[in-house]
């Protein structure tokens, strides 16, 4: 119920923003957000970016998953 | 294939996947865990992702209520096609609507007797078309849960800020802790686990699951969409079934956090109202809904036109709702398949593309 | 010449004449149909005829990498290379909405003219009507092909056997998504170009070069890679099985997928084949395939299995999705 895709900020204005997705640009509104600045990463869903996304986190996230795949061939051999 | 879409590919990592796999299948006990997605979102990226099998022994998932389409009253979309065929309204919706069968018909059918829908990607684009054809009313079909609504929220904002009068919204919006509240409840859907949803979270922040972890002691993870966030988030039910504990931990913790979207929040207490909502195949679950505000009451469609949406619970074959509340598996109802199929769908779950039956039907019931 | 097409084009009279003397027989100037007589005369063809008729309906008629005329030459040319036949000729047969611009026309005939020239395949009769305002959607094109059979090449589905491979020439999904922007009421921005080409110079090599190999082919148009291969899998009654990890997707359209809920295996495409060849000849072929401008991003992507039928996916994170055959169009959705 809640298809949203993470979308870098291109461009900033006025409550909109132009957000790009791989080489796929589309504008969107960000009245839902506060201060997004561009570079920054967002959530978009059905036009409307609904939040922000912690590119420290999904470090994080990620680096979990290192480990665990890392943990997962040691165990293996 | 190409594997270059940041913080998307990194999260559907092959290797990875196996290896969450493994560790599930190590944690998991004699008999399978019962779980529940509530999302059909997430129904769709297991059913895409194949992982049904891969846990099969392990875990059961079922499939919950969260498909906004498949709870939708079937008085919704009989609403819907008399504000077009009777009021000519124009109606803007999201794709997801149109096949959703109504008491005798459906959007697609009526569109190929003149009713006039167009597919929107969002609710601003159907207040676009309000501004761009003013001679002509356009109702927008405000389906959704809490990912959802402050989007519709904002589009009713948008209108009234510019004064766009034509516009209005049939709205369908329900809230996804009260019917966890509902399930986790009845005795008959013994849930072990909740996989919660990622983008309603993101919204109406993880604490709102707390009340449901602690009143019925059922683990919460609220896990992204991606098949490793999938992965990890019901490897976290496991270790938490484990241990003996219920909590609310949050795998998605790049978007989602404990208070949520301050902002859309507010947005959704100035354009709703809680009201108490009927849920197809399920029935009413108090307090589980949202309704425009008064003060909008110019922008809902049911009052400008004067047209309630009817709730009428039926008495057919449809086993919609069981499947709904994880009772029974689609496979299980006498109507999958047979009756009941894509094409001719006899109820919502076959319809939706996140339907628990239709992802059954589509991807396999593997 | 008028700037817009009238009812009095397609009444059979002097405008109708002056219509095909003075658009239509400059973009189409061949011995064949320059007569402007009621038939072409082909001639005496030796070999084993295929035969096909298409309809081409798109809106709009121009979209970034190609439109209806181009469309209307290449989806007929293809019809037959996926049938082992070198194309020989082609009809045209025009139905246009009153009021449609002439220069719309001429745009449309110049691309069918260049698409035909690429193909080798002579425009060899046509026929236009004029349809009143309001009941037309601006042009509609029907194109009928006449080809000859290469080497005696028959598509073979009963042949398909385990072990054969599955064959895609290119990237999927380029052409919907292409259609879908220039639409515009997604308002998305993409670099995607449909792929629409003619097929005929990347494929009937390979029918003598990799004789007995090459047991079927389709070219997986309107519902994309997804329900052709169900279609074969159905006329051929075997289980084909698919890997995720090898179907060749570009970014951009990836992107257009994510966002709109879109499964990339149900996308048209217009300059593609699918390709079920037997397991030893496999890599060669793609090879081959790869050395052609068409063929770039040709890749293995899945075979053909013991036991069953219809069409499986080993999905990336390990698992097994069913490949079934969509219902309607795909939608953008937000759940």
């Amino acid at each position: 119920m809640c298809l949203g895709v993470p979308a870098k900020i291109l461009e900033t204005g006025d409550g909109a923003a132009v957000v790009e997705l791989g080489d796929v640009r589309r504008g969107i509104s960000v009245m839902l957000i506060d201060d997004v600045s561009v570079g920054e990463w967002v959530i978009v869903h059905a036009g409307f970016a609904i939040e922000k996304l912690s590119e420290e986190e999904a470090e994080q996230t990620l680096a979990l998953f290192r480990e665990i795949a890392e943990s997962d061939e040691f165990r293996e051999s | 294939m190409n594997r270059n879409l940041k913080y998307i590919d990194d999260f559907r990592d092959p290797a990875t996947a196996k290896a969450l796999v493994e560790r599930i299948r190590r944690d998991a006990g004699d008999a399978p865990v019962r779980l529940m997605e509530v999302c059909g979102t997430h129904t769709v990226a297991i059913a895409r992702g194949g992982i049904r099998p891969l846990l099969s022994g392990a875990v059961t998932m079922l499939s919950g209520p969260g498909c906004p389409v498949c709870v939708t009253l079937d008085g919704y979309i009989d609403a819907a096609i008399a504000l077009g065929t009777e009021r000519g309204a124009l109606l803007a919706s999201f794709g997801d609507m149109l096949r959703v069968p109504g008491k005798s018909s459906s959007l697609e059918k009526e569109k190929g007797t003149g009713l006039e829908v167009r597919v929107v990607y969002s609710p601003l684009d159907a207040v676009a078309l309000a501004a761009a054809t003013p001679d002509r009313e356009v109702v927008f079909l405000g389906v959704g849960f809490e990912t959802t609504a402050p989007a519709i929220g904002g589009a009713i904002r948008t209108a009234a800020d510019r004064g766009v009068r034509n516009f209005s919204v049939l709205a369908s919006v329900r809230t996804i802790p009260e019917a966890m509240g509902a399930l986790a409840a009845d005795p008959e859907v013994r849930i072990e686990g909740f996989l919660c949803p990622a983008h309603v979270s993101v919204v109406i922040g993880t604490d709102a699951y707390l009340p449901v972890a602690q009143r019925y002691g059922i683990p919460c993870v609220v896990a992204g969409f991606e098949p490793l966030d999938i992965l990890l988030g019901i490897s976290m039910l496991l270790r938490q079934k484990k241990e003996g504990v219920a909590r609310v931990e949050n795998e998605y913790s790049r978007v989602a956090t404990a208070t949520g979207n301050r902002k859309a929040q507010e947005l959704i207490r100035d354009v709703f109202v809680p009201c108490d909502t009927g849920w197809r195949g399920i029935g009413v679950i108090p307090g589980s809904g949202l309704r425009i505000a008064d003060r909008y009451a110019s922008f809902d469609a049911e009052k400008k036109f004067g047209a309630p949406v009817v709730f009428a619970p039926e008495a057919s074959a449809c086993r919609c709702g069981d499947v709904l509340k994880g009772k029974i598996l689609p496979v299980d109802c006498p109507l999958f398949g047979k009756a009941c199929v894509p094409e001719e769908p006899y109820g919502p779950c076959m319809v939706s593309s996140e339907g628990s039956c239709a992802a059954y039907y589509k991807y396999g019931a593997l | 010449m008028h700037d817009k097409i009238l009812l009095s084009h397609g009444e059979g009279g002097k405008r109708t004449r002056d219509l095909i003397a003075k658009v239509i027989a400059r973009y189409f100037d061949n011995p064949v149909l320059s007569p402007f007589l009621d038939a072409g005369l082909l001639g005496r063809i030796e070999g084993e005829i295929a035969f096909t008729t298409d309809g081409y309906v798109v809106t709009p008629p121009f979209f970034p990498g190609g439109d209806i005329g181009r469309l209307s030459v290449c989806g007929t040319v293809n019809d037959l290379a996926v049938c082992g036949a070198k194309p020989v000729a082609i009809s045209c047969g025009l139905i246009l909405e009153e009021g449609l611009p002439m220069d719309t026309l001429e745009r449309a005939l110049a691309a069918m003219r260049d698409a035909a020239k690429e193909a080798g395949v002579t425009i060899a009769c046509g026929d236009t009507k004029v349809v009143e305002r309001g009941k037309g959607d601006g042009i509609f094109i029907t194109t009928a092909g006449v080809g000859v059979s290469v080497d005696g090449w028959r598509p073979a589905p009963s042949e398909i056997r385990p072990g054969d491979r599955i064959l895609l020439t290119g990237t999927m999904g380029d052409h919907q998504v292409a259609v879908l922007i220039a639409r515009q009421n997604l308002a998305i921005d993409a670099p995607v170009l449909s792929d629409v080409a003619p097929l005929s110079g990347l494929l009937l090599p390979l029918l003598p070069r990799f004789a007995g190999k090459v047991r079927f082919m389709r070219d997986p148009t309107r519902g994309g890679v997804g329900v052709t291969l169900n279609e074969m899998a159905s006329a051929a009654n075997a289980r084909f099985v698919l890997d995720e990890e090898r179907l060749p997707v570009r970014e951009s359209v990836r992107g257009v997928c994510e966002i709109l809920g879109f499964d990339p295996l149900y996308l048209a495409n217009e300059g593609k084949a699918v390709l079920i060849v037997a397991g030893d000849a496999a890599e060669a072929i793609v090879a081959e395939l790869r050395e052609h401008p068409h063929g770039r991003d040709a890749a293995i992507i899945g075979e053909v299995r013991e036991g069953g039928s219809g069409v499986r996916m080993r999905t990336l994170s390990g698992g097994v999705r069913a490949v079934d055959y969509p219902v309607g169009d795909q939608l953008p959705r937000i759940c």
